[in-house]
């Protein structure tokens, strides 16, 4: 069965939608209109993102021989754009020998994943279930 | 900051905000979920931190 043009450009602006979450982290809520919910992730996710770049934490390389490594690059690009404009300064080489650095991989880490946790929220906005 | 309590708190702070602010809508639930879930996480760090405190043997 072919889907009708509307379910179409429901799906394209659904798409939009997480892409836009994704690379903003809140801008998915503030599209829908969750305005303080979306300045909340807007302030926390990239802040945090930040604190763990200045604990000296690492952006890991997308290294496929090192399934951990690949998995924690995933979790890194999960934040989004402050992701590129980090790497692209070159912040995120990772300082093995500072004390902080396990801690900042984990404010890296985790920053990306509550954004992707925070792109699905929107998502489940968008289609009614909340 | 190179404090291990205060980086355990401020990372707890900040997931803590985020999943308050995902799983509840009212303010006061946010406040209480996130709440909850902060001062869980540093009970359990402690708690933990303590019972690791003989090892190694």
């Amino acid at each position: 069965m072919r889907a009708t043009a509307a379910e179409e450009t429901q799906s394209g602006t659904l798409v939009l939608l997480c892409l836009a979450s994704w690379a903003i982290p809140g801008a998915g809520h503030l599209w829908l209109g969750r305005r303080t919910k979306g300045l909340i992730f807007l302030v926390a996710l990239p802040l945090m993102f930040a604190i763990g770049l200045a604990l000296h934490g690492r952006l890991f390389p997308f290294d496929l021989g090192e399934p951990l490594v690949g998995l924690a690059a995933l979790a890194d690009l999960g934040i989004g754009v402050p992701y590129f404009i980090a790497s692209s300064l070159g912040y995120g080489s990772g300082e093995v020998r500072a004390v902080t650095y396990e801690y900042g991989n984990a404010f890296l880490i985790v920053a990306g994943l509550l954004n992707l946790l925070v792109v699905i929220d929107a998502f489940d906005v968008a289609m009614g279930r909340k | 900051m190179q404090s291990h309590l205060a980086l355990l708190a401020t990372f707890a702070f900040f997931v803590s905000l985020v999943f308050a602010v995902i799983a509840k809508d009212d303010p006061r639930e946010q406040l209480r979920f996130g709440g909850l879930m902060f001062g869980g996480f540093l009970a359990s760090a402690l708690v933990l931190g303590w019972l690791m405190y003989p090892f190694p043997l």
